[in-house]
């Protein structure tokens, strides 16, 4: 012992407080070196250079200057009111279908939940695709198969909601507390009776919590949805920017903007209400 | 084993439960229980004791059908079955079976009310139990009657997450209670409790029992318990009825030894 160098005659933890650093691995080394890199690169290639962000100054400025002040004609006006309209109805509409549609999908495939454990990931898998796929990847879609307008938009919508309300309504099943299943169960009471008489109930501030978040989430993207041509007011700021109209361009910006906090504001106050 | 129980209360009655050669062992785990046999009788109040692992709770199951048993009979409640029963046995046992469990397993955020019209859940063509705003009248009556007999009609609108502990367990017998089952089992009903709610629990089992004729086998740790409330008591030991008696019979140092290791 009397041999050994000081820092190997310490105790453990001593040695844990002298070594600033753990020992990296050759795998976890190469990784950092690895994605360093690709940070590196993917600046490199497509950030901004400076001198181009200095000469898109002035054009900016000019932009701005040509959207003020915002169009505040009345026939404008009102045409943009009903399409901020069609908006929100694309929402509501999109989010309760597939709220509706959530509840079952989640059901199926909540692991210790489902009737048909098999099918589980089969319907996890489902989930996960609708969520992966970007909206207006699905917005280009329906308008593809069910034609312009708004009824694209809110099949988008809905499919968006049962990808994120699928998810988390199906965490929120696994989630419920058991032993009311499990009395329940004892009763004799069918899959079925559980998850009306128990699990529901008692995962309700969760649904409703991500009920607002989906609907929050809807209204965000519904405003975009008209820019590939699933209606809404997308579309009214779509011809605004093609044709050069920037003072109406802003007054819909403005509008989006009015809306969408709005909307977070409302959403914010029933959640609180739930608590 | 000391001495076997011979006849129930009621004479030489046919048994409720009947169990032949029932052994039980978790795939890749140790025997639970090995080669029990026993009678409960219509009416009896039983207490099953024993220490942690000693197989009470699974025996419970085993003996009602909700666990399968690795071997061996059982007849419960007009049901034969080896090791596991059909899934027509199954609901058949439900409908004449009250289950208590040590968590009370109320659903927190429903009302006492409907909790205990949960216990209709059961029942051929029961979604009308899943709330009881609606439920049939003669559900929501029932429930009342049922809240009533453990003196809680008056918390029938408060929510079970408002309720005290000994207060949702009562509300949990009166769910068990509600279809008026020919036998009910407590698995460790008061393990949660403090010792004046558990008392008062245990007492109000008790007398339901009695009053109602439905036969009670509990589980429990307390030995007291045991004694005070129950007709006959067995032991539980190593995967072996260590003793099955009379609560009058019983012997402290008997007791005792069923817990020391």
């Amino acid at each position: 012992m009397a041999d050994l160098p000081s820092a190997e005659r310490r105790n453990p933890a001593q040695r844990m407080e002298l070594e600033r650093f753990g020992k990296v691995s050759t795998v976890r080394f190469t990784l950092i070196v690895a994605a360093a890199a690709l940070i590196l690169a993917s600046i490199g290639q497509v950030s901004p250079p400076v001198d181009r962000l200095i000469d898109g100054v002035p054009r900016i400025a000019s932009l701005v200057d040509r959207m003020l002040p915002p169009d505040t004609d009345p026939a404008f006006l009102a045409r943009m009111g009903w399409r901020l309209l069609e908006t929100l109805q694309i929402a509501i509409a999109g989010t309760a279908l597939g709220v509706l549609l959530s509840l079952p999908i989640a059901w199926l495939s909540a692991r210790g939940v489902t009737p048909i454990p098999i099918g589980a990931f089969l319907f996890k898998g489902l989930v996960s695709f609708f969520r992966t796929v970007p909206d207006l990847v699905w917005a280009l879609i329906f308008v593809v198969s069910v034609g312009l307008g708004a009824v694209a938009g809110t099949m988008t919508i809905l499919v968006d909601t049962i990808g994120f309300c699928g998810r988390f309504f199906a965490e929120a099943m696994e989630d419920a507390d058991k032993a009311p299943q499990e009395a329940l169960a004892a009763t004799g009471a069918s899959r079925l009776s559980i998850l009306c008489g128990a699990i529901l109930p008692d995962c309700m501030p969760s649904l409703i919590n991500t009920t607002l978040f989906a609907l929050e989430k809807a209204v965000r993207s519904s405003v975009v949805l008209g820019l590939v041509g699933a209606g809404g007011i997308g579309q009214e700021l779509k011809s605004a920017f093609d044709l050069f109209q920037y003072q109406k361009a802003s007054a819909i910006i403005l509008a989006i903007f009015v809306i969408v906090l709005a909307m977070e504001w409302i959403t914010d106050r029933l959640r609180r209400m739930l608590d | 084993m000391l001495a076997p129980h011979e006849d129930g209360p009621g004479g030489p009655s046919s048994p409720l439960i009947s169990i032949s050669g029932l052994s039980k062992a978790y795939p890749g785990g140790p025997e639970v229980f090995s080669d029990l046999s026993l009678e409960i009788f219509p009416g009896e109040c039983v207490a099953l004791i024993g220490a942690n692992g000693s197989g009470k709770s699974t025996l419970l199951k085993c003996m009602t059908g909700v666990v399968p048993a690795t071997s061996g009979t059982v007849n419960a409640l007009g049901q034969n079955f080896n090791g596991s029963p059909s899934t027509r046995q199954r609901k058949a046992l439900s409908q004449q079976l009250g289950f208590v469990f040590q968590q009370h397993g109320l659903v927190r955020r429903l009302t006492a009310l409907s909790n205990v019209v949960h216990g209709f859940l059961g029942r051929a063509g029961s979604w009308r139990a899943w709330h009881q705003s609606i439920a049939p009248q003669f559900m929501r009556r029932r429930a009342l009657e049922s809240l009533e007999t453990v003196n809680l009609s008056h918390k029938a609108n408060a929510r079970a997450d408002q309720l005290s502990g000994g207060q949702a367990q009562r509300v949990a017998i009166a769910r068990a209670l509600v279809r008026d089952p020919d036998l009910l089992i407590a698995d460790e009903p008061c393990a949660s409790l403090d010792p004046a709610a558990g008392h008062d629990v245990m007492q109000q089992f008790v007398d339901l029992a009695r009053r109602k004729n439905i036969t009670l086998i509990f589980t429990s740790h307390d030995m007291e318990h045991a004694q005070r409330y129950a007709d006959r008591v067995i032991a539980l030991k190593a995967g072996r009825v260590f003793f099955d008696q009379q609560s009058s019979d019983l012997d402290p140092n008997d007791l005792q030894r069923v817990f020391d290791g």
